[in-house]
């Protein structure tokens, strides 16, 4: 029971060090951000590398995403026979939820993952501490262009995805349940609200934050070789899931009781 | 100058350096020996502050490096070069970006005279027409000179040399030992230089110390130190199996 229990208190302890580490990475990322000069370029280069990682996975994925949503909800309104409702249901629950948080899975699993694996060679190899003798702070360098490409990019991406979802549910809205175009569009766009969509892109803005600070701090912390790089690589992926769905519950509940 | 006093570091229980003291006098070249693994690459990162010591400070220039803020720790880097054992070259950038990376983040000078200084500090190390390589199409002893090359490129007053002469030919690395000297005539720069080369030592040296067990056991000129008596250093300097080194002393607390 003490064993029990004192290894609880470790755990805890883990994870309030940890928590404290990546915020005290944040607070400086943001402190930078507001230090010229800001190489757009940098930012621009990232940007485009996570676009081109994720744009053919969250395309496939949103695209069967929104087929599968169809068919569910098609099976369930059916039996209450309100079809009409299907399309409405698809796009409230691809721009609320299922498009901000399917696109950072794939987003952590693509780019946060190369993020910590360059970052983290980096930081074995001693490229970090050629930085700091550079005169050059490597939350500047590395951190900062990194965070605000992964927060830019996290809403385009899930705008994007939103998009491809519900036209993989219009396919089967239209072909298999026969709805009418028309109708099926017109319900779809009726009933999406601002709010519904800027929830989301809130969301989306939070999980890129989180994907590149995870990352990020995975990799300057990389412990040991090519082995530690590894390890760090897969710790930062599954952290940033666990993340991303703690913060989706999370403000989830915050839109849908103060909203 | 600079100087360390009182300097201990710890890795867990592992004492790595206790409680050592060194001057290095200004325009000084100092060369630092020891085994593998004893502590010297530890040493140089304390005095550029990528580590922090458990106890002892660093001064440089009379003052605490602990105590800089981040824009005078920027101000002391930019006259320190370091050239790192492993080269630590930024793999995603080329050579000249590499070399030039300070007068490209930092100065307003435009490509082409940052590409003129590069070929310069690149030719200082004998490396011609790399420019444009990236490193991972360099030999591991292209790297080091590249490394130095970049390390040179800022024109620094303090040099720290981790090892420059190791994995490469006996004839580059004479290069480099006259490349050390030159500086040390012409520039006035103080080195501090790591290495186990004592060909290279003897060359460069104005002093040699050498640390053992974390601690500088031997300081003198290269005669002092080729003609010593003390056994541990003179096994070390003739690189003898038998002496009171032995392989139990690695690792000891
Ligand atoms: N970041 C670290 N964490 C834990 N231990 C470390 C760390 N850095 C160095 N050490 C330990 O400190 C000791 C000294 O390392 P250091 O790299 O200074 O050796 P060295 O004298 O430079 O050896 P070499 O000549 O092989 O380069 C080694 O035993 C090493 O295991
Ligand atoms: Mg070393």
């Amino acid at each position: 029971m003490i064993k029990y229990l004192s290894r609880m208190g470790r755990q805890t302890l883990t994870l309030f060090t940890y928590l404290g580490g990546l915020s005290t990475l944040g607070l400086e990322t943001i402190f930078c951000i507001f230090i010229p000069p800001i190489k757009k370029e940098r930012i621009f280069e990232q940007a485009k590398q996570i676009g081109l990682d994720s744009l053919f996975i969250v395309s496939l994925v949103a695209f069967f995403t929104g087929m599968i949503l169809a068919l569910q909800t098609a099976y369930l309104m059916k039996k209450l026979s309100s079809e009409i409702y299907i399309a409405s249901i698809i796009a409230l629950s691809l721009t609320r939820e299922l498009g901000p948080v399917l696109t950072a899975l794939i987003v952590a699993g693509r780019s946060g993952a190369a993020i910590t694996a360059e970052i983290g060679t980096m930081t074995v190899t001693e490229q970090v501490d050629a930085l700091k003798t550079l005169a050059t702070n490597p939350v500047k360098y590395l951190v900062v262009p990194r965070f605000i490409a992964l927060t830019l990019m996290l809403p385009i991406l899930t705008i994007y995805a939103d998009l491809i979802g519900i036209y993989g549910g219009y396919i089967i809205g239209v072909n298999r349940l026969s709805i009418s175009p028309s109708m099926y569009l017109a319900t779809t766009f009726d009933t999406l609200v601002n709010k519904d969509i800027i929830t989301g892109l809130i969301k989306a803005v939070f999980f890129g934050m989180i994907i590149s600070l995870v990352a990020c701090y995975e990799g300057l912390n990389v412990e040991g070789g090519a082995e530690g790089v590894g390890k760090s690589t897969t710790k930062s992926v599954v952290t940033t899931f666990i993340f991303i769905i703690v913060a989706d519950c999370f403000f989830t509940a915050l839109f849908y009781f103060f909203f | 100058m600079i100087e360390i006093k009182g300097l201990t570091k710890k890795f867990g229980d592992f004492l790595v350096l206790d409680s050592l003291d060194l001057k290095i006098e200004t325009g000084e070249t100092k060369v630092i020996i020891g085994r593998s693994g004893c502590g010297k690459s530890v040493l140089l990162k304390h005095i550029v502050r990528l580590l922090d010591p458990d106890a002892g400070i660093v001064l440089v220039d009379g003052q605490d490096i602990s105590k800089l803020d981040s824009k005078k720790m920027n101000q002391l880097h930019m006259k320190i070069g370091m050239v790192f054992q492993g080269g630590a070259l930024f793999d995603s950038l080329s050579v000249w970006e590499n070399v030039g990376f300070v007068l490209r983040e930092y100065s307003t000078l435009k490509e082409k005279e940052i590409r003129e200084r590069v070929k310069e500090a690149l030719s200082l190390v004998n490396l011609y027409d790399v420019e444009d390589k990236m490193p991972s199409e360099l030999s591991g002893g292209m790297k080091k000179r590249v490394s130095l090359a970049r390390a040179l490129c800022v024109r620094p007053q303090i040099i720290l040399y981790d090892e420059p002469t190791t994995g490469i030919d006996p004839i580059t690395a004479d290069a480099i030992n006259a490349l050390i000297d030159e500086l040390h005539d012409k520039l006035k720069v103080t080195s501090i230089v790591v290495t186990h080369d004592m060909r290279s030592a003897y060359k460069v040296a104005d002093n040699i110390a050498m640390l053992y067990q974390g601690k500088i056991i031997a300081e003198g000129t290269p005669d002092e130190i080729r003609y010593t008596h003390d056994p541990v250093v003179h096994q070390f300097i003739t690189g003898a199996a038998h002496g009171p080194i032995t392989n139990q002393d690695q690792g000891k607390e």
